[in-house]
């Protein structure tokens, strides 16, 4: 690795302590930005020179705190800024302030900063932009890029959506433990946002989008390693990370999606698939499930299968009806339906799907899965209704050539039995 | 004499390398092991999971207690590991306390998942 990429790598990992540190310090993310922004320009320039700090998060809070403290002197006095060398004799400094960095201050001041981004009056994707550019240091450019949207256009989004944040005031009393995980729930549920944005895509959108789905990992690592024993935190990180383990499964050449149980299991991510295994075990220890936990186990079972056919459906529709409980919504009921029709057959699914028409009238994975069941009973008609339905619904352009493929199906199917109706 | 190499590193540096660094870092560590391993030298290599993914039975008051994570303070040092196939947690838990059950120093066992493991070249 380059000198380069070694310290642009320290600086993002230390990114949401020291990030953290300078918003408690400053009481505003603007002032604590630039602060930061200003610690990265001299860590460039030192560092090199100087050899890397021992602990480069407090390194760089000491000199965001110090030049954050100049600039506000700056513009209150106008008085010119002392020399750089004068400003801190860094060598001497670093190992002072790395004794005195309140150890038990870090892990409230980087949940705040997740916190905040989670404003409950910021849409999801404002929300997501927000962490992304404050929380991991993602350039504007490349979060633009990621949401398929113009640059001008995500930064004026940002912005909006930091004054938003300044508006609502930022929560700086040390949170009791309610509050807490009450906030830890909240910046849980971000990061799944930011892992469904760079999830659900299709495959010409996939290189610009995996980004994303790398960051959420990253983060709830992140969180996972502040919060060691919380058994969601690890259902979350062992969810996203079964559920990344098959990206490069998920498309084929052509770039059309592949379904779950037509992947190349060979190209599932072993090294992901054990870490997640490792933390649904852990999880389930603990004896207190909840919805991200639940979620993770029906990954895990799908990644312990090594064929398709010997996945634990039983168990799935078990999961399922337990994630019902949790979080009653049509669409899990229609996730539950597929296990069900492994089970119990097609019949059975369909008669629990048919309920949920109304709601799911316009989602795609409702027409499509009610083709499919359709089609295995034989009723192709209907199916093929259900399928032009899903086609007219779908979200990407490789959902629609899914469906068309049944569709093609259905209308061979149909012309074998009318050549064998002919023939007879 | 063999030597047991323990590596320590910042694990929030590492997990923040991207799959092409981390790979890169890989292969060099690799190239490395090589002419070590061509002479017959080099015994089993294993690189662990994430601490995240570690869990610790502990002896507390004779009682064998699991808990999340490695055990933090470094009053006592890592002494040596095993490798055993297991189905899941459970099992490996079941064998960390057959240890602790004939072990009288009372330490605790962390059990944690192997990521790469390069099997042993070296004649036992």
């Amino acid at each position: 690795m380059t000198e380069l990429a070694w310290i642009s790598n320290a600086i993002s990992t230390a990114r949401p302590q020291a990030m953290g540190a300078l918003l408690r310090y400053f009481r505003d993310l603007d002032a604590a930005e630039e602060a930061f922004q200003d610690a990265c320009l001299r860590a460039l320039k030192n560092w090199p020179k100087n050899g890397p700090p021992r602990d480069p998060a407090a390194w760089l809070i000491f000199v965001g705190r110090n030049s954050g403290i100049d600039a506000v002197r700056k513009r209150s006095k106008q008085a010119p800024l002392p020399e750089e060398d004068q400003i801190s004799d860094l060598e001497d400094a670093e190992s002072d302030i790395a004794e005195r960095l309140d150890g038990a201050h870090y892990r409230d001041d980087i949940l705040r900063l997740l916190f905040i981004c989670c404003h409950p009056d910021l849409p999801a994707t404002q929300q997501i932009a927000v962490a992304l550019r404050i929380v991991s240091g993602i350039t504007v450019k490349q979060i633009a890029r990621a949401f398929l949207v113009g640059e001008s256009a995500m930064e004026q989004r940002i912005t909006r959506a930091k004054a938003r944040i300044a508006d609502a005031g930022v929560p700086f009393e040390t949170p009791g433990a309610v509050e807490r995980s009450e906030r830890l729930a909240a910046v849980a549920a971000m990061v799944y946002l930011i892992f469904n944005e760079g999830y659900s895509t299709n495959s010409g959108e996939a290189p610009a989008r995996a980004p994303l789905c790398e960051e959420a990992i990253r983060l709830a690592r992140l969180l996972l390693r502040l919060f060691q024993t919380e058994p969601e935190i690890m259902g979350l990180t062992a969810l996203l990370l079964l559920q990344h383990a098959r990206a490069s499964a998920r498309f084929d050449e052509n770039g059309e999606i592949v379904l779950l149980e037509d992947q190349d299991r060979t190209l599932w991510s072993r090294k992901m698939i054990d870490e997640g295994l490792a933390l649904v075990d852990k999880a389930l220890r603990h004896q207190q499930p909840g919805p991200y936990q639940v979620q993770a186990a029906i990954a895990a079972l799908h990644a312990r299968a090594e064929r398709p056919e010997d996945t634990d459906w039983t168990e799935i529709d078990l999961l399922y009806s337990l994630l019902e409980q949790m979080q009653p919504s049509p669409v899990i009921t229609l996730n539950r339906a597929v296990a069900v029709a492994k089970v119990r057959g097609p019949e059975a699914a369909l008669a629990m799907i048919e309920p949920l028409g109304e709601r799911l009238s316009g989602y795609f994975h409702f027409f499509g899965l009610k083709g499919g069941l359709l089609m295995q009973l034989g009723r192709g008609e209907e199916a093929r209704v259900a399928f032009d339905r899903a086609i007219a619904l779908a979200n990407t352009a490789a959902e629609a050539a899914h469906i068309r493929m049944h569709i093609d199906r259905l209308i061979k199917d149909g012309a074998a039995k009318a050549a064998a109706k002919t023939a007879r | 004499m063999l030597y047991a190499i323990l590596c320590y590193a910042s694990e929030d540096v590492v997990c923040s390398w991207s799959k092409e660094q981390d790979d890169e870092v890989m292969a060099n560590l690799l190239n490395v092991q090589e002419k070590y391993a061509q002479a017959g030298r080099l015994g089993p290599v294993a690189r662990l999971l994430p601490t995240t993914a570690a869990t610790t039975l502990r002896k507390v008051k004779g009682e064998s207690v699991v808990i999340d994570g490695p055990f933090a303070e470094t009053k006592e040092q890592f002494l040596g590991f095993y490798t055993l196939e297991c189905a899941d947690l459970d099992e490996a838990v079941e064998f960390a306390r057959e240890l602790s059950e004939v072990n009288p120093s009372g330490g605790s066992y962390e059990i944690r998942p192997v990521s790469v493991y390069n099997p042993a070249r070296v004649p036992a």
